[in-house]
């Protein structure tokens, strides 16, 4: 099997309570190119799990078949314990089963992108309103002062009534990550969210994140942050052409690496 | 110069004003309806759907409105069935109905190709945030694809406008005497052809001139983020240490 055995009986026994998301045997591929190659993950409520692989390892492919903004070609994923029903489409690929179920679930796993994809026609304030209102259905009135709260948190609420194309792309990011906040998420999906950062800008959306980690948060990062990885996550998988290498305690991964591909990906990284 | 002249044609032509802007308003609006009808029926993946749209766009984008309108107003009343007909007719045998039809079914052409295109320009990220955050694909198309999407059509959108209010000039052909109608009547008349095209001329221009402006301003106050950001009087406070 793909997964490291170690690995494996790592993440099964690592704690008892209701796993918020669980995978398993995820496949994928792009035409030819097989890009996810069985890949199994556990996560606790509570859990950050920094998710790391060089590019084309297959890390952003897994977030986004989680939420199913890619569609898996096999596997399941469980959010919450609930299992996401696929069904076959007529030309042999998976297909949601019940879009309902898609949606209601995308609802609970907010999604922070590597290029924060904030509504550019929606001022600051409005891009935190809109999926609240329209996809929680609660009253404007609350959904606005919370938006309001959120700014705050993430030090952006002067900014509050500007357009995304007017704020830099740490300010945007923050933005985003409170856009996600709003909806109040079971779980915090992170593709790549510093990648596409100036890097003065990279630490003050790290430290937004650090705090949402430090208050319980079920967080799921895909991340170049090896800072990040080894000190603020409770788990660390590494990913090597689209198969589990690894995974494990942070501090234990850095300071012995498991496999040789890790220590070389690290290496690559102290450089 | 004959200022009186000038005036009076003026006076004459500008009467006519109305019934230009009636077969323009008709014009615009039945062929709104109909390319809403037609982007919708392409963007649906159906194939026949797909098929229909191509081959519309390719007749009715391909050949001239000229040609559109005389074989509506000439062409069709050959029929026995169409002169028969109790819905076909009254429509058909009115030069002013034929011409909105003919202007409608043309300028759709042209903007389902301007929505199409429109559509797909709206970036991917933006229609991914709204699938992640669980919106249903009405309240997507809604709330971002549309609104993104008709940002994106205006500029096009409005010249297309402008094209079909120079377009109403082709119902003189038809007897109908709107601007140009009244302008060749007048000129037939008086043998002046330069005093009153130009009269004409400038009255068309003037009319376009406010559309242009009109959409101006509508892609003015829709695209407050394409501008320049506010003034940063405010001064932004780095995030806290400890949050």
């Amino acid at each position: 099997m793909s997964a490291n055995p170690a690995a494996a009986a790592n993440a099964a026994s690592s704690s008892n309570e209701a796993s918020a998301i669980s995978v398993k045997e995820l496949r994928k591929c792009f035409g030819d190119h097989e890009v996810l190659k069985g890949i199994s993950l556990e996560a606790h409520k509570g859990d950050v799990i920094s998710i790391l692989g060089s590019s084309g390892s297959g890390k952003s492919t897994m977030l986004r078949c989680i939420n199913l903004l890619e569609m898996p070609d096999s596997g399941e994923v469980r959010v919450d314990g609930e299992l996401i029903k696929m069904k076959q489409s007529r030309d042999g690929h998976q297909a949601p089963a019940d879009i309902r179920q898609v949606e209601r679930i995308r609802a609970n796993l907010a999604m922070v992108f590597q290029s924060f994809n904030l509504w550019s026609h929606m001022t600051v304030l409005e891009n935190l309103v809109a999926a609240p209102t329209h996809v929680l259905k609660r009253p404007r009135a609350e959904c606005l002062e919370q938006a309001e709260a959120l700014l705050k948190r993430v030090g952006i609420w002067e900014r509050r009534n500007y357009y995304p194309p007017h704020m830099s792309g740490g300010q945007q990011q923050r933005a985003a990550i409170a856009r996600a906040l709003a909806m109040n998420p079971k779980v915090m999906l992170f593709d790549e969210p510093t990648s596409a950062l100036d890097p003065e800008l990279v630490g003050e959306v790290l430290r937004v994140m650090r705090s949402l980690a430090e208050e319980g948060r079920t967080m799921l990062v895909v991340t170049h942050e090896m800072g990040f990885a080894r000190d603020v996550s409770s788990k660390v998988m590494f990913l090597h052409k689209g198969e589990v290498d690894s995974v494990g305690e942070p501090k234990e991964m850095f300071a012995k690496p498991p496999t040789p591909q890790f220590k070389q990906f690290i290496a690559n990284f102290n450089k | 110069m004959d200022f009186d002249f000038y005036l009076s044609t003026m006076w004459s032509v500008l009467k006519a004003l109305p019934l230009t802007l009636e077969i323009w308003f008709f014009g615009i609006a039945f062929g709104l309806v109909i390319a809403t009808g037609l982007t919708w029926l392409r963007a649906s993946g159906y194939k026949l759907g797909e098929y229909f749209t191509r081959a519309y766009v390719f007749i009715f984008r391909g050949s001239p409105l000229l040609v559109q309108l005389y074989l509506i107003y000439f062409g069709l009343s050959q029929f026995d069935f169409v002169r028969h007909s109790p819905i076909l007719w009254p429509v058909l045998r009115d030069p002013m109905y034929c011409t909105i039809v003919a202007m409608a079914l043309n300028t759709a052409a042209y903007e389902s190709e301007i929505f199409r295109g429109a559509l797909r320009a709206v970036p991917v990220g933006q229609i991914e945030a709204a699938k992640a955050f669980g919106m249903p694909a009405f309240t997507r198309f809604r709330l971002v694809t549309l609104p993104i999407a008709l940002r994106l059509a205006l500029p096009a959108y409005s010249t297309e406008i402008i094209l079909m209010t120079k377009a109403t000039a082709l119902a003189s052909v038809v007897t109908i005497m709107e601007m140009m109608g009244t302008a060749q009547k007048i000129q037939h008349d008086t043998f002046r052809p330069i005093e009153v095209l130009t009269c004409a001329g400038v009255i068309y221009l003037l009319l376009n001139l406010s559309i242009a402006r009109l959409f101006a301003w509508v892609e003015y106050r829709l695209s407050p983020h394409l501008r320049p950001p506010p003034e940063q009087s405010q001064q932004i406070k780095p995030v806290p240490e400890v949050l």
